[in-house]
């Protein structure tokens, strides 16, 4: 992305310059428009469920903005010839469920033939341009709030091995869940930044808020919130390739030397459908935590902190 | 079938394969709970996943790198036996450990030191009762990278199901991750573990 000439339009707020999560166009005084599109092969056998992991995937993405989905377009690839056409409309039934749960309305979409199916969402969404949430805004003296457990690259892992069965079922289903209820509760804190975790693991997406932000991050390796299994099956080197590639990255992350390998490498395990990090000033954190937890929100948990000023430098105890 | 067949030495080519594909084979084969398996991977996923998996498996694990191709030789911790003598090495919990803080041994000439560590190691495996962990923590680390004169005789520990452990914020001070060439990257709590476990400590 970094090679194509960059965009100069005084009403793009987010373009695509500062690896955020969506666009963010303003459209007047009261109302910007967010804009997100996201895509995959299925990571779990059953269609109308993929469907939904899909549909919360890329519905995150304006959760993650601060915003609120107002409609969504389908975009699938579908091998017809080989699959039957009831697969598809599982697929398609299961997005229209998220989409519907997410309050957006789904206005068309675009199928066309290939080898192997691929689903997702193009999103449009509106928030107020003073209320759009990007990962720029972390401050000293913050704490992180991380709103889903991690260890799905993993689990998907194991799941193509036949291993850790509960681990599966239990990531499908955080995949599956909408961030809209840690958005609505967000709405009402004064929070500085927020992402979405998704392919670059939790510490690839605290990096990109850390060095946007121009501060240093701190994480609590224990109040992490682990998917079941996840643990195990990192230590049996259930590990997709993807958390290697993101650790290799990530070389300037210092762990403490009591941080076990399997869990640092949980840490950098590309996620789908992750939950939010949210950095928010301290003293909001129990508040905050209390009403996630009330509104759905179960595994909401504070899992860090801003330490300073400084160049995206993050350290893991 | 017979039992000399079986017992042969098993080779697993997984070269070219994608996470997770190795670990399913090699918990295929490992299954079949052979004496000693030796498996091949071409990329550092593989590698370290396959590791990962033997050690959780009650493997000893040992590793060759030769142009770009990983040669993992698996050992069954409850079955090694020195080949020589048919005896059982088991590295059982009675089994001593050793701390090792230095690259050389003893203090007064580092050039004598260094002769007296290739020889402390080289009659190490001449023990009746292998070590169940040799733990290498500061300037120790050097030990177990890819220039190291003893490379081969703990290559060989390794094999036998001796657990090396490499203190990894060592091997980043002197910055040797990328060198490392037998052993798995530990921390202070694992090591604290096996120190505080039943059985002697060797300090050196």
């Amino acid at each position: 992305m970094a090679k194509l000439p960059q965009i100069h339009d005084p009403r793009l707020l987010v373009g695509i310059d500062t690896a955020d999560d969506a666009g963010v166009y303003l459209l007047n005084e009261e109302t910007a428009l967010i804009q997100t599109l996201d895509f995959f092969t299925p990571i779990v056998d059953d269609p109308y469920l993929f469907g939904q992991i899909a549909a919360a995937n890329s519905l995150s993405d304006v959760y993650a903005m601060g915003g609120k989905p107002l409609t969504a377009m389908n975009i699938v690839t579908f091998p017809v010839c080989k699959l039957s056409a009831e697969v598809l409309l599982a697929i398609l039934s299961g997005g229209q469920q998220k989409i519907a749960e997410a309050g957006a309305v789904m206005v068309g979409g675009h199928t066309i033939d290939d080898d192997e199916p691929k689903y997702g969402l193009s999103v449009t969404g509106v928030a107020h341009p003073a209320k759009i949430l990007t990962n720029a805004g972390a401050r000293p003296g913050d704490v992180l709030v991380l709103t889903k457990a991690i260890g799905t690259g993993v689990l998907y892992t194991a799941l193509r091995a036949e291993l850790f069965p509960q681990g599966v079922a239990a990531a499908a289903q955080s995949m599956a869940q909408l961030n809209r209820y840690a958005a609505e509760v967000m709405a009402h804190y004064p929070v500085h930044a927020c992402t979405d975790i998704t392919g670059f693991g939790l510490l690839g997406h605290a990096y990109e808020m850390a060095s946007a932000s121009e501060v240093d991050l701190e994480f609590d390796s224990r109040a992490i919130p682990l998917l079941p299994e996840a643990a195990e099956a990192a230590e049996m080197g259930l590990i997709p390739a993807g958390a290697y590639a993101n650790r290799e990255y990530l070389k300037s992350v210092e762990f403490h030397s009591a941080v076990p390998v399997n869990l640092q490498d949980l840490l950098f395990d590309p996620q789908t459908s992750g939950g939010l990090l949210i950095s928010l000033p301290g003293c909001e954190a129990s508040g905050f935590l209390q009403q996630a937890r009330a509104a759905g929100v179960l595994v909401a948990a504070c899992i860090g902190s801003v330490t300073g000023k400084g160049t995206g430098k993050i350290h893991v105890k | 079938m017979s039992n000399e067949l079986k017992s042969k030495l098993v080779e697993l080519n997984c070269q070219g394969l994608a996470c997770p594909q190795p670990v399913i084979m090699t918990k295929k084969a490992l299954e079949q709970k052979p004496a000693e398996i030796t498996v091949l991977v071409d990329n550092l996923a593989a590698k370290e996943n396959v590791a990962k998996f033997a050690a959780s498996s009650g493997y000893g694990v040992s590793i060759e790198n030769a142009d770009g191709i990983y040669r993992l030789n698996l050992l069954a911790k409850q079955t090694a036996v020195n080949i020589a003598t048919g005896k059982e090495l088991a590295a059982d919990a009675e089994a001593p450990a050793i701390l090792l803080g230095r690259n050389t041994l003893g203090t007064g000439s580092e050039e004598l030191g260094a002769i007296l560590m290739k020889s402390f190691f080289v009659s190490l495996l001449e023990l009746p009762q292998l070590p169940r962990a040799v733990m290498l923590i500061n300037s120790g680390v050097y030990l177990a990278a890819t220039d190291s004169p003893v490379l081969p005789p703990l290559q060989e520990l390794s094999r036998r199901g001796v657990a090396i452990m490499v203190c990894g914020t060592c091997l980043d001070y002197f910055s040797l991750k990328e060198k490392l060439a037998v052993g798995e990257v530990t921390n202070m709590y694992s090591i604290l573990s096996e120190l505080t476990k039943a059985g002697n400590t060797i300090t050196l």
